[in-house]
């Protein structure tokens, strides 16, 4: 039911408020659902961690106000430097899989009869479930029937638990970690691939440029945009390496495994913890160390776009 | 069109009104009996107390064993059921101290449950008060390849000599003494209860749970080392850490392991992967200290009335129901475990006799579970240090060390 249409009579009238600001709030309207959402689930919960740090808490009774002792009894916990070294280890290693998917993109990038189905398998464990993965090489390393101990054996080597030992343990992890990762690093540069310039190529190659050298003149420097997103997906990979450490060993063996997160985790949510306020704390010291690699991130994007 | 809607509004009224009548008469379960013997059990359960309240409608939530450990807390305080199953002991402290479980002593008294359920009286009562019915318990001990040790020409072991003697000879013989897995931990504080209710009793057990002694005690130590002969003479399974539980299952089943340090829930699997139960026996942890008076470990599970429960007549006829010896009786046979009233009887088969014997001439006290006797932080450190012990037992005073830093914590 709307009004017939009239033609207007009136002369062209005072424009109203909204007319006069309408290029000016559009966009804020259009952004205001995402802005509410980011407020409610990100902003304000941080501001709420920070808060529940200075609190002991159980999550049920009472919070009673402890100051900054979450932070000093932190500082004294053994497990906490053992989950802080492992996120460093975490953080070293995974850069692994973007050299590791280069690679395999090189290798891939081919037209060879049925490359399609080869591209396909090499991507396959991205595709599966992190519990999955972690399941897999938990069986890959079991010192009884595993296969890596079984691979072992005809070198005469004896059985390594790698899952129970807490000086291999972080590593073995790490390395299942690494299976999906590369495949994902590799599929971004495949796509970053097709989309070098072949007239450089084939101008490099009248300059008798080859191999290596071609390699790292002519092509890494066209897949710079996709190695920045491989660094950035290596890195939130390597930080969100929970699910794997929680099939794989459950942070043990006494605790060797443990990655912030993880801690974190155990401390406020599993069977034994309910300790909001230390789980909090954690929660803030693992900000605290992703803000340096957000601020660096958000840096070079500024950098970036004014660079255009 | 505005009337019809009108009409359909003063239909959905009323039917709301009929429904919150009915309301009065519906009864909300919440369990984590999600496995198929404790569901068949509380399917009969449920149907039994129903055909006796015709009255009453009974909606059971069934929520998945792990899950249900975070989700207690939440529906505790936002969208109480009329009852939900829990563990005795302290694990429910944190429930009490939050005033989230109702107190039962009435129905206690009403129906003389004092006298019947006398044996979990101790681990039901908190501040003086009783906090909700259990209905059912199981022993611990040790389950043993009963073939292998007559092959062996090892006997019953009665006291720890006997013991380290007979693993000696089951290590000579190419045989893991006691297969174990400590991947979840949970194992090794078993392992830790029983040397510990056997070289310093339960009084101690219990001072120690409370935060009254100190982990760097000699005592502890003794315990310690107690512990160390076994660990030192490779009577564990080899990197027990591992595995869960059920992986360490297989050595057993396969004859590569004689002993398990475990709870009678253990029998079911181990007999079907095939073990008869003339292959599999069960005894008493040997002696380690004879002045100590033998106690036991049974874990008891238990039904609480939460503090925000609507319909908390219902919830009490429920569980005076539950109390009764021939329910109990019935759940138990069908749960595979022993029943709390001491009228009901005890299943025929022979593990469950044993332990119900075991159980009845305790003299010495009935433990829960070093996770359930433990407040849930000092467990935690425990059972990672005994993990942790058991694979570097040269590590023994830095990590009763650490545990005596998480009790200076714990216990403020």
């Amino acid at each position: 039911m709307t009004a017939p249409a009239l033609p207007d009579t009136h002369p062209p009238a005072q424009k109203t408020w909204w007319q006069q600001n309408q290029q000016r709030l559009a966009p804020w309207l259009f952004l205001a659902p995402g802005i509410f959402m980011f407020m409610m689930y990100v902003i304000i919960p941080i501001f709420q961690s920070v808060n529940i740090s200075f609190y002991e808490w159980d999550g049920l009774g009472e919070a009673t106000w402890v100051g900054a002792d979450n932070y000093i009894e932190l500082m004294d916990d053994e497990a906490f430097y053992t989950s802080l070294k492992n996120n460093v280890i975490w953080l070293v290693l995974y850069m692994l899989a973007i050299p590791g998917g280069l690679l395999v993109a090189l290798f891939l990038n081919q037209t060879v009869r049925g490359i399609r189905i080869y591209k396909s398998l090499f991507f396959f464990p991205f595709v599966i479930s992190q519990v999955v993965v972690g399941l897999v090489f938990a069986w890959f390393y079991d010192p009884n029937f595993g296969l890596m101990n079984i691979a072992l054996g005809w070198f005469g080597i004896e059985p390594i638990a790698v899952l129970a030992n807490e000086d291999y343990v972080t590593y073995g992890i790490i390395a299942a970690g690494l299976w999906p990762q590369t495949a994902y690093c590799m599929i971004l540069y495949l796509t970053g691939l097709n989309a070098v310039d072949p007239e450089q190529i084939e101008a490099a190659r009248l300059d008798n440029a080859k191999g290596v050298k071609m390699l790292w003149y002519v092509i890494l420097p066209q897949l710079r945009p996709a190695t920045f997103i491989a660094v950035v997906v290596t890195v939130i990979g390597a930080l969100r390496s929970f699910d794997l450490i929680s099939i794989m060993t459950d942070g043990g063996p006494w605790g060797s495994s443990r990655v912030l997160a993880f801690y974190m985790y155990e401390q406020a949510f599993s069977e034994y913890g309910f300790r909001m306020g230390y789980g909090a704390a954690i929660a803030v010291v693992l900000f605290l160390i992703m803000m340096i690699y957000i601020t660096g991130f958000l840096y070079k994007m500024y950098r970036d776009e004014r660079g255009r | 069109m505005l009337y019809t809607s009108l009409k359909l509004t003063a239909a959905l009224a009323a039917s709301t009104l009929i429904s919150s009548a009915a309301l009065a008469g519906e009864l909300v379960i919440n369990t984590d009996t999600s496995d198929p013997a404790p569901k068949a059990a509380f399917e009969a359960l449920i149907k039994g107390f129903e055909a006796e309240n015709p009255d009453v409608t009974v909606t059971w939530n069934l929520f998945d064993h792990e899950g249900y450990k975070t989700s207690i807390r939440n529906f505790l305080t936002a969208d109480s059921p009329d009852l939900a199953n829990w563990y005795a002991g302290n694990r429910m402290l944190p429930y009490v101290n939050a005033g989230l479980f109702e107190p039962v002593d009435d129905v206690w008294e009403e129906n003389g449950l004092k006298d019947s359920l006398a044996s979990s009286v101790g681990s039901m009562t908190i501040d003086g008060k009783i906090w909700g019915v259990p209905y059912t318990y199981y022993q611990w001990g040790v389950y043993y390849r009963k073939d292998i040790f007559e092959e062996q020409g090892i006997a019953v072991p009665t006291n720890w000599d006997e013991f380290k003697a007979a693993g000696a000879k089951l290590s000579e013989a190419g045989i893991t003494p006691i297969t174990i897995g400590t991947k979840y931990l949970w194992t090794a504080g078993g392992v830790f209860d029983y040397i510990n209710l056997r070289t310093n009793g339960y009084d101690f057990h219990m001072a120690l749970g409370k935060g009254e002694v100190s982990w760097t005690d000699d005592r502890v130590k003794a315990t310690m080392n107690n512990w160390k002969e076994l660990i030192d003479a490779g009577f564990f399974l080899e990197n027990h850490a591992a595995y869960s539980w059920q992986e360490a299952l297989a050595p057993m089943v396969q004859g590569d392991a004689a002993m398990y340090v475990m709870g009678n829930f253990a029998v079911a699997p181990l007999r079907e992967a095939g073990l008869s139960d003339d292959q599999l026996g069960f005894f008493q942890f040997p002696v380690i200290n004879p002045d100590v008076p033998l106690a036991e470990e049974a874990p008891t599970d238990t039904i609480h009335i939460p503090a925000n429960a609507k319909n908390k007549e219902d919830a009490k006829k429920f569980l005076a129901y539950l109390a009764r010896p021939e329910v109990q009786t019935e759940i138990n046979k069908t749960l595979g475990q022993l029943p709390i009233n001491k009228n009901s009887e005890v299943g025929e088969d022979k593990f469950l006799q044993a332990g119900y014997e075991m159980l009845s001439t305790t003299d010495g006290g009935i433990a829960q579970f070093f996770d359930r006797d433990y407040p849930a932080e000092m467990a935690k450190a425990g059972m990672e240090g005994f993990q942790e012990f058991m694979v570097k037992p040269e590590r023994m005073d830095a990590i009763l060390e650490r545990l005596e830093k998480v009790r200076a914590r714990v216990y403020k």
